[in-house]
């Protein structure tokens, strides 16, 4: 249940803005993969042409293929929604709709496009999905609830039970512990270890700790300037771009001597 | 730099918090006195029609057989008008807000907004002259197809004057209030929740059912109750279009009366008890308005929970 991804050439614009310039990136399936970088470097761009989420934005196009097992996401014909139910997203501050229980947080995207299930499916999804989140103990007693009234990790935590209630191929996670405390990052962390037994994970992160505890293989991103477009710079094993990196640039920053 | 005690205060920061809080002050109890004045007035003034003998009531019977026919008039009119109104409202502010590109939508919403500036003497004599000539076709083929619904039962009016009609005039009024409310609230909408449902595989109208309506929800209701305020309150629109008379449950055979509309016609004649027993209707008036908008409230705070405000 879990495909890999192989991007070639991708130029990401805004309008006539290069913001990612020829990014090729090879991500396995069953496998955590972060990408870190600075500020404005373009990585959280880049992860949202992974599943066109950067379309919201007027004006934002590609040029190049981003292939899904093969599949090109940006070939013709192909539709932005159902791309997105294919490769799910967890966004920097936790968003679980306000307005719906905890519950029917998690059947949110199940129950998209008219998909009727029976109250008994329903309750093993959510069992399942929330469990898969860790958060099923937390939870089980007030399903009914809103799930605004979660703590922050716990909202994040929902977010990730919606994402996976779906059964995607892959998860995007935009830098997914920024807004919350380090217990509840721990948990996440933890979940994060335990989900690419299942699915391909792509993690955008400042926390350059977490990536070393969390991924496979990194990638560094980087920008030469304001107004330049944002590079890959280096990609490879995890433990070879924190130990033994081959770029200049990606040792001053991962050893913190970054401009 | 001297050493300031901390009981020490700055003079003009602190004087201008003080002017501002007494200016935000006065101006909460002023709404509240002239509301009470309006009410008190109404009351006292109301009396006398109220306690007169039911013989001396316009129409013989007493205040209450005199009041009810308008009311339910008053209140056809009005839910007629948002019937009509409230989803093409909606409809309009969210192809503003979510689907009309960028220069069309502020196009279209200009134009709506300009629908306010009417004044509603143009909307009632458009309504009278125009639109009730023009739509007496439809009222006759109504009755002949669909005359089994008491509401249109015929023979429909040959003038086109009915309360349908002026339903439909206050409609057009109380859409611009509608719209603008409602478009600004979609845009308010956070794009964090948008992008949740999008980021699940929602199409476009998927995310606004999961997250802007949603979030819209008590936005949505208060406008339609401020559209709803004015389908009630209107007086000009309704006594140029509507060919009044006694309570019918058609809808297109001229009759029904609202409570606006018979106050305009009647007060510049009358004298005495009839001023009496119109400022009374006024006051049935004002306090439908206030337990509408209490019903309203009521209806937003019971979903306080869910509502995204915590």
């Amino acid at each position: 249940m879990s495909k890999r991804i192989d991007v070639k050439d991708l130029n990401v614009y805004y309008g006539d803005f290069l913001a990612v310039e020829d990014v090729s990136i090879n991500i396995d399936a069953k496998s955590v993969t972060a990408f870190i970088g600075p500020s404005g470097c373009g990585k959280s761009t880049f992860l949202r042409t992974l599943n066109r989420m950067h379309e919201v934005i007027p004006g934002a196009r590609v040029e190049g293929e981003v292939l899904l097992d093969g599949d090109n996401l940006y070939g013709p014909g192909v539709d932005p929604v159902t791309v997105r139910s294919q490769i799910g997203m967890v966004f920097q501050r936790p968003n679980p709709f306000p307005t719906m229980s905890i519950r029917d947080n998690v059947l949110a995207g199940v129950k998209l496009n008219n998909k009727k299930i029976s109250k008994g499916e329903a309750d093993v999804l959510v069992e399942r999905s929330l469990k898969g989140a860790n958060l099923w103990n937390e939870v089980k007693d007030r399903l009914d609830k809103p799930g605004s009234g979660l703590s922050g990790g716990q909202q994040q935590r929902l977010c990730i039970a919606r994402a996976i209630a779906v059964e995607p191929q892959v998860i995007l996670m935009d830098e997914p512990c920024s807004a919350l405390d380090p217990i509840s990052t721990l948990a996440i962390e933890d979940l994060i270890n335990e989900l690419k037994d299942q699915y391909t994970v792509v993690i955008v992160t400042h926390n350059m700790q977490q990536a070393a505890r969390v991924s496979d293989k990194t990638a560094f991103f980087n920008i030469a300037g304001t107004g330049k477009p944002g590079k890959l710079i280096e990609f490879g094993d995890t433990h070879t771009i924190f130990s033994n990196p081959v770029e200049k640039a990606t040792e001053d920053y991962v050893s913190g001597r970054f401009g | 730099m001297t050493a300031t005690s901390l009981t020490s205060t700055q003079g003009a920061g602190r004087a201008g918090d003080k002017v501002f809080s007494g200016a935000a002050l006065a101006a909460g109890c002023l709404i509240l006195a002239v509301l009470f004045g309006v009410a008190l007035f109404l009351v006292v003034q109301a009396i006398p029609a109220l306690t007169a003998p039911a013989a001396e009531i316009q129409g013989g019977a007493g205040f209450f057989a005199y009041i009810w026919p308008i009311v339910i008039g008053t209140l056809i009119a009005a839910v007629i008008a948002l019937v009509i109104a409230t989803p093409i409202a909606i409809g309009v502010a969210l192809f503003i807000s979510h689907f009309a590109p960028r220069g069309l939508a502020a196009g279209l919403g200009y134009v709506v907004d300009l629908l306010a500036a009417i004044p509603s003497v143009v909307y009632g004599a458009w309504g009278a002259t125009f639109l009730a000539r023009e739509i007496s076709p439809a009222y006759n083929w109504l009755a002949d197809n669909m005359g089994w619904l008491p509401i249109f039962q015929g023979p429909a009016s040959a003038t086109g004057k009915t309360i349908l009609t002026a339903g439909i005039v206050l409609s057009v009024m109380v859409l611009p209030i509608i719209t603008s409310l409602s478009r600004e609230i979609f845009l308010q909408t956070p794009k964090l929740h948008e992008e949740a449902a999008l980021a699940l595989g929602a199409t476009r109208w998927e995310m606004i059912k999961m997250s802007v309506l949603p979030f819209a929800r008590p936005g949505i209701i208060s406008a339609v109750m401020l559209g709803l305020g004015r389908a009630l309150g209107e007086t000009m629109a309704v006594a140029l279009v509507l060919s009044s008379g006694a309570l019918t449950a058609s809808l297109i055979q001229s009759g029904n009366q609202t409570i606006a509309a018979e106050i305009a016609l009647n007060f510049p004649e009358a004298s005495g008890l009839k001023v009496s027993t119109l400022i009374a209707a006024g006051l049935v008036l004002f306090v439908i308005t206030l337990a509408v908008n209490m019903l309203a409230r009521w209806i937003i705070t019971r979903h306080k929970e869910f509502s995204g405000a915590n």
